[in-house]
């Protein structure tokens, strides 16, 4: 079914290290005494805890609920007393404290009594099944943590031509989908069934790096004894970054998903393999998302995969793996490539977290080295780049902070994927200056919006004034002539033959008199309107500057729609009850 | 306690500054080698001389700036800059030459514009072009090729340090014109092209007499660099492609007026330049269309320099012109973004 493969631009085969932590067959890993769970552990506003401390839950049970339509709920992973609920560092970069639910393990890991679920989905409609992965918690377990029933709600209008099913798992060291799709194939069709279903797409194509035969194989199997002809895998070559949506896309279908667009837009929605099977246990089995596998790699002694409970520390699992070989350096949750180096390693492992990955000095490639060197423009960066980007010349404005002109050279399409930083001969840390740019210019943005919003509140504060003014005016006019038409008739008592020429004069004289205030009032306005913009002596560079950023919102504001607005809002409704 | 948390990525290849450099130097070695055996040793002599003033003046500017000196001096680009240059002047020319020349371009060419990376001029060119300008004769007196007594180290560094003047030296044989030049002047006096080549023996089997087989020699060097990823085809490629193109067209227009485009592809620096001038990244476009157009116009340049021109080769000019335009050819050839 699948005739062809497309290779996208640039790209790297990496080094990968993933055979030493597939040696050993996938366990639980040992529920420690304490599991800290954040309210947050997903794309979204953070969940809202239900329960008190000092109170049992079961496990399975529902410890905080969804806190609007971009949400999920959290729930306890095994039975125990709840303990604290409490600020705790989150597996976050700048090691920021979060609203946690601390529980005490009772050993007894006694499930709650599940809700009904059904063993054949198809009696279920899409948004029933949407509700039963939202009340369950599924997100997405790539990495970016989007709740699933949003992603699988692409909206009336839409149909869903591919859903691509991600097992290409493109960073070195990581393996736990690599495991997953060895051990449980068939939970994975089965939800890639039900996700099919939910999104009523077409055709399903499981994209698996080629370094992953078992995994093939395995899968392979499992979509013939299923004897779906519309479900089909695709091995794709090891390339990282293969297994990033926009290039998976491209090289599943040969399509590129627009700019600021979704993949939706394109008939297409990519799931990670981890996520079809939660949402095959959620739909089967009634069970929420308590636990998932996590790989733990590098400068360990045992490196492996375990199926760790959402709250462990990172640092229970490492010392499950043996311990480190050395003193840890660095402790990065994610890929050598896109992963996030943590500040502690007492950190939990949360919905998002595929690997540990310890440093400890002794894997090569992690190690920098010690100068970084001028920029020769080689352009090694912008053969690698998936985006077709140039990163160097990125690079040359980020350092010159030339906000500007970066953007004529598309900054934000860059996807942080790291390939022209890994490839670089100078060793300049490139994906960090384009974080550093880009955050730049969204801070010069929300100034601008400040400004902006302080401007027209000026300027609305001085045509109240005006206005008011002009009413007055307006009133003690109309109350003069009022009073004048008094006294012409009382003068009309005198003389008839006079009342009739001031009756004829006084409408007109009245009516003109309005005009008059409406047209001050209005050339009033207009004056501020000018005077009070701060953008009357402008040079080019700063109109062209204001109206590439006037263009880039509106663009902005079309695009969001797209991700949020096309959702049923009964499904949401229906959820909040 | 805190652990050491740097932003990602963590992951990075075992490439530096340095390896390029090297690769470049190895690649420079057999158009060296054959360099040596058909003109003599005053090119190693050069070569050395390149060296031991780029490091030195690249050590001075780089205290002078309160820059690192190690890693710096430890890159190899002062080198290499060094040995194109050294590669590019006659062979027995003074010493005070290459030193002043290389001496130019690291100070003046590379470091006043903010050294390694930041230049917008090739350092080597620059280097050549200020020499040609200031000394014309010193600088277009070649050794001869494959000369009777071949001209070993110690008669070379005698050559190099007397002071000999250039019309000594073609007194007694030693040199002359390069086959560019010579071909130019020739023309000049209405001779056409066959009958010029048939009478001289500073033409060999190809083009010019021993500078065919330096070239060849640098040409298989450069295709290794490519093979080695260390510089693309496009410039090279535009390069002779374009400057085949235009000497074919002439060529078939009036042979007795405008030399095959073989002879132009293997006479002087052509192979050299298109490899290992043309390519310096620091100086040249970066994008791949960019690269192209920017090959393409430096080897119609020198077609136009060399033909029409007021100098015999043309590799330094024409670079130096397409440099200045470098910038505003990469603004204009941005690849098509992903998803737009």
């Amino acid at each position: 079914m699948l005739s062809k493969l497309f290779n996208f631009n640039g790209g790297i085969p990496l080094p990968q290290h993933k055979e030493a932590s597939t040696s050993l067959a996938i366990e639980p890993a040992a529920i420690p005494n304490r599991l800290v769970l954040p309210l947050s552990q997903h794309i979204g506003t953070p969940a809202e805890a239900i329960v008190e401390i000092g109170q049992y839950v079961l496990k399975g049970e529902k410890i905080a609920k969804a806190d609007g339509y971009v949400s999920a709920p959290v729930h306890a992973p095994t039975s125990g007393i709840v303990e604290d609920i409490g600020d705790y560092p989150l597996p976050h970069p700048s090691g920021m404290l979060a609203q946690c639910i601390v529980i005490k393990p009772d050993g007894k890991d006694q499930w709650i009594e599940l809700a009904s679920h059904s063993s054949d989905y198809k009696q279920l409609n899409p948004s029933e099944l949407r509700n039963i992965i939202r009340a369950c918690g599924i997100v997405g377990l790539g990495g970016a943590g989007f709740p699933t029933s949003i992603k699988h709600n692409p909206g009336p209008d839409r149909t869903i031509d591919c859903l691509i099913l991600n097992g290409a798992e493109c960073e070195p060291y990581i393996t736990c989908d690599d495991m997953l799709m060895r051990d449980k194939a068939k939970e994975i069709i089965c939800g890639l069934l039900i996700t099919k279903h939910a999104l009523q797409a077409k055709q399903c194509i499981i994209a698996i790096e080629d370094n992953k035969p078992l995994a093939i194989k395995s899968m392979q199997q499992a979509v013939e004894e299923f004897g779906n002809n519309k479900i089909s895998v695709a091995v794709i070559p090891t390339i990282y970054p293969a297994g990033s949506e926009k290039q998976l896309i491209f090289t599943i279908t040969g399509k590129e998903v627009p700019e600021n667009g979704l993949p939706l837009h394109i008939g297409i929605v990519c799931q990670n393999v981890g996520t079809t099977a939660a949402v095959y246990r959620a739909i089967n089995h009634g069970e929420p998302l308590i636990s998932r596998y996590v790989t733990i790699a590098g400068d360990v002694k045992q490196p492996r995969n375990l199926d760790v409970l959402f709250g462990t520390s990172v640092n229970d699992l490492v010392n499950q793996c043996g311990g480190s070989t050395g003193d840890v350096r660095r402790l990065i949750i994610g890929g050598p490539m896109m992963g996030f180096a943590m500040q502690q390693i007492t950190i939990p492992v949360i919905k998002t977290t595929n690997c540990v990955l310890i440093d400890a000095g002794q894997s090569k490639e992690l190690q920098k080295q010690k100068y970084t060197m001028p920029c020769i423009r080689c352009g090694s960066c912008a053969d690698v780049c998936p985006i077709k980007l140039l990163p160097q010349q990125l690079y040359w404005f980020s350092k010159a902070q030339e906000l500007d002109r970066i953007q004529d050279f598309n900054i934000f399409d860059c996807i942080e994927c790291g390939c022209c930083d890994y490839v670089c001969p100078s060793q300049i840390p490139l994906v960090q200056y384009y974080r550093f740019a880009k955050s730049e210019i969204w801070k010069r943005e929300r100034d601008q919006q400040k400004s902006d919003n302080a401007r027209e509140r000026h300027e609305f504060h001085q045509f109240r004034l005006e206005r008011e003014k002009a009413e007055k005016a307006e009133k003690l006019r109309q109350k003069k002539a009022a009073l004048k038409a008094k006294e012409l008739q009382k003068e009309l008592k005198k003389g008839q033959t006079e009342n009739n020429e001031n009756e004829t004069k006084e409408n007109p004289a009245k009516s003109t008199a309005i005009l008059d205030a409406i047209a001050r009032v209005k050339a009033k306005k207009e004056k501020q309107h000018i005077t009070a913009k701060n953008t009357d002596e402008l040079t080019v560079s700063q109109e062209r500057m204001i109206k590439e950023i006037d263009e880039r919102r509106a663009e902005q504001r079309n695009a969001i729609p797209n991700s949020i607005d096309s959702t049923d809002s009964d499904n949401v409704d229906k959820t909040k009850k | 306690m805190s652990l050491y948390a740097p932003s990602s990525p963590h992951f990075h290849n075992d490439n530096s500054v340095t390896k390029i450099m090297l690769k470049v130097l190895y690649a420079l070695v057999p158009g060296i080698l054959v360099y040596v055996f058909i003109f003599g040793f005053g090119v190693a002599i050069n070569i050395l001389l390149a060296i031991v003033t780029a490091l030195s003046c690249e050590a001075i500017m780089l205290v002078l700036r309160k820059r690192p000196i190690a890693p710096f001096l430890m890159d190899g680009s002062a080198v290499i800059t060094g040995v194109l240059l050294a590669l590019s002047i006659p062979s027995i020319a003074p010493w005070w030459i290459i030193v002043l020349g290389t001496a130019f371009a690291i100070i003046i060419a590379k470091h006043l514009y903010g050294g390694l990376g930041y230049n917008p001029f090739n350092p080597a060119m620059i280097g050549y072009a200020m020499l040609l300008i200031s000394f014309p004769q010193q600088m277009t007196v070649w050794p001869q090729s494959y000369a009777s007594n071949f001209l070993g180290p110690v008669d070379s560094f005698k050559l190099i340090f007397s002071d000999n003047t250039p019309e000594q030296l073609a007194a007694d044989a030693i040199s002359g014109a390069t086959p560019l030049d010579y071909l130019k002047n020739q023309l000049g006096l209405s001779r056409d092209v066959a009958d010029i080549m048939a009478n001289s023996d500073t033409f060999g089997l190809l083009a010019s007499s021993g500078f065919e087989w330096i070239s060849i020699a640098f040409l298989i060097g450069g295709l290794w660099l490519i093979k080695q990823k260390i510089i693309h085809w496009h410039i090279p490629a535009a390069m002779i492609g374009s400057l085949t193109l235009i000497a074919l067209v002439f060529y078939i227009i009036d042979s007795g007026q405008y030399a095959s485009p073989v002879f132009h592809l293997f006479s002087g620096a052509t192979v050299l330049g298109a490899f290992f001038i043309a390519t310096d990244p620091v100086s040249a476009a970066t994008t791949a269309k960019g690269k192209i157009i920017y090959g393409t116009c430096i080897g119609l340049l020198i077609y136009i320099i060399r033909t029409w021109g007021g100098y015999p080769d043309a590799i330094a000019f024409a670079v130096l012109i397409m440099n200045m335009v470098a910038p505003t050819i990469d603004y204009y050839t941005k690849p098509k973004t992903y998803g737009h």
